[in-house]
């Protein structure tokens, strides 16, 4: 029984030393993250226009366009550092439609053990009104459908579709920072969310490329804090009621799991 | 303007003719220095129908200069195929003073400006991306964008910096007024001098400084029971926003007819009629237009007239005629 409990407590102290995840961190180590972002409606995948989902008002509804900015990404690793990724490389554009687009390849991450992320869904204020020369990528009006030129500031999650409640389509495209100055504020639907991995870890190495996941369950737009009913509001683009859906929004993205593959 | 040489130097600098009888100029233009060059790719762009869907929209199909780049006698512009817009074109002139643009403040930067126009399903219905690749596959395009920008990769940052640097350099400040105001020989007669003083007295607390505008939004007492245009409210959906619209200059207004947002008056005798008998008690009517019970401004027909006669010397023929912002020939 002795030795036995002996064994045990040794194979205790192997087993937590000997993870290939301790491999000690050289100074100036970087690597690779990628947060994979995975839409899905409820329990089931989200496929757009074929899949026919049900809401929480009893709607049938297909999705033709989902897409939504994810940018200012912070890091956070196990031991409470953060890492902030370079602002410029910060804004994706996250689109059911385009599947490399759902791989946020994060680049020169330094090594380290991340537990938490940060990101903002929309677009911040102070990018809204910077110079054109900032306007860059995801965030250029030549290249993006998700621009208001009229009333200028980026359209931060665009969800259409069609129901059986409704004739036409649904249209939601919600944005708003909050206003260009103090005699023009407006609501602001920008959302920040932190994720935490629970007791996973993202080992960030020059030889180790993790990948999070997660999940983003556009149900919850609907059924979330306002039950979004599609035939009360089939359209709902800059207008008071769009802050119902952001702050729903602000609760569809969930941690999946994070696998942390060697380097390719 | 001032013009330093060039010999295969960088590019010489042009300089905003702010008048001195101007405030401060607005438009930042450390970000965008306006150069020779960016001026002529902004104005050869600014006339061009490639920035339409089927290239028979430009912006000067709108914005013509003998109106001060207004719309002359269209209440609302047409656009592509012929579709009607749902607001008045206003004058290009001394944009760099102005903080916001359109006639409800959508637009915050001239840069962004554009934007707007072409993308819009009744006036140019274009992509900016359709724009742009048809401006990399033209002929003399890509070797200008080289002139004005140094390289000739064709961006966004580029065609709208290249049309700000046109717009910003066509300024109005030198009409018979101005000319009187900087004691440069002008004359008026006594009924303009009269005019010029009640404009003072009655006008200048919206129409300011030698802007003839404080750029402000406000809600002049038309008559909005039919009309659905909500002006500054689709911008900051702020109640007390409804029905206000940006003040415009008064800075050649008499080629710049019809007037309001939505071109309702045709003339500007009935612009001051509507000042004096028919302003509206709306909502968000300015307190401005409304002294206890009364509503507007109280003119006499001589008021009226030396009012007019007054404007007429607003009418600045050198802006209108000046061959730089003119369509190039080809």
């Amino acid at each position: 029984m002795k030795n036995l409990y002996i064994y045990l407590v040794l194979l205790i102290i192997v087993a937590s030393s000997c993870s290939s995840n301790d491999s000690e961190i050289k100074p100036n180590e970087k690597g690779t993250l990628t947060l994979h972002f995975d839409n899905v409606v409820g329990d089931k995948d989200l496929t757009l226009t074929s899949g026919v989902y049900t809401n929480s008002s009893s709607e049938s509804f297909s999705v033709t366009t989902l897409k939504y900015f994810i940018s200012n990404i912070k890091l956070k690793t196990t031991d409470n550092k953060e890492f902030v990724v370079p602002q410029d490389s910060s804004y994706f554009l996250v689109d059911e439609s385009v599947e490399e687009s759902q791989d946020l390849l994060l680049k020169d991450i330094p090594a380290a053990d991340y537990n938490e992320v940060t990101f903002t869904i929309g677009v911040d204020s102070a990018r809204s009104v910077s110079d054109v020369s900032k306007r860059k990528g995801v965030l250029d009006p030549a290249e993006t459908d998700m621009y208001w030129s009229w009333n200028s500031g980026y359209i931060f999650f665009k969800m259409e579709g069609t129901s059986t409640a409704i004739d036409d389509s649904f249209y939601y495209h919600i944005g708003g920072y909050g206003g260009y100055s103090s005699d023009a504020k407006t609501f602001n639907n920008i959302k920040t969310i932190s994720i935490h991995f629970g007791g996973d870890k993202a080992t960030v190495r020059s030889t180790i490329e993790p990948e999070a996941h997660f999940y983003v369950d556009v149900l919850k737009v609907f059924n979330g804090e306002t039950t979004l009913s599609i035939k009360d509001h089939p359209m709902v683009m800059f207008s008071d009621y769009s802050v119902n859906i952001a702050t729903n929004y602000a609760s569809i993205i969930e941690y999946g799991h994070v696998h942390n593959d060697p380097k390719k | 303007m001032l013009l330093t040489c060039c010999d295969g130097e960088p590019e010489p600098e042009m300089r905003i003719d702010a008048p001195v009888n101007f405030p401060s100029i607005t438009y930042n233009t450390q970000k965008n220095p306006v150069t020779t060059k960016g001026f002529e790719l902004g104005r050869s762009l600014f006339y061009d129908g490639i920035l339409s869907r089927d290239g028979t929209i430009s912006c000067g199909s709108c914005h013509q200069q003998g109106a001060a780049f207004s719309h002359r006698g269209h209440i609302v512009s047409h656009g592509i195929d012929d579709k009607l817009g749902t607001r008045n074109a206003p004058p290009i002139m001394n944009l760099a003073w102005q903080k916001y643009f359109l006639w409800d403040g959508g637009v915050h930067d001239l840069d962004l400006q554009p934007v707007a126009p072409i993308q819009n399903p009744v006036e140019m219905d274009e992509k900016l991306e359709r724009v742009l690749d048809k401006l990399r596959n033209h002929e003399s395009y890509p070797d200008k964008f080289d002139q004005a920008f140094g390289s000739n990769e064709i961006n966004t940052e580029r065609l709208l910096k290249a049309l700000s640097q046109f717009m910003v350099t066509l300024v109005s400040g030198n009409s018979r007024y101005d000319k009187y105001k900087r004691g440069e020989g002008e004359v008026l007669t006594s009924d303009e001098i009269e005019g010029l003083n009640l404009v003072q007295q009655k006008c200048a607390s919206c129409h300011s400084t030698d802007l003839f505008t404080d750029l402000s939004f406000r809600d002049n007492g038309l008559d909005e029971t039919t009309k659905t245009d909500y002006g500054r409210y689709a911008i900051t959906l702020k109640e007390t926003d409804r029905f206000k619209f940006k003040v415009p200059s008064l800075r050649n207004v008499e080629v710049t007819a019809p007037y309001m947002h939505d071109g309702r008056f045709r003339n500007l005798d009935m612009v001051l009629d509507h000042y004096a008998e028919g302003v509206h008690n709306n909502a968000n009517l300015d307190p401005l237009l409304k002294q206890g019970d009364v509503l507007g401004i109280s003119l006499t027909k001589d008021d009226k007239a030396r009012i007019i006669a007054f404007i007429k010397t607003l009418t600045d023929r050198q802006f209108l005629r000046d061959t730089r912002f003119s369509e190039a020939s080809k």
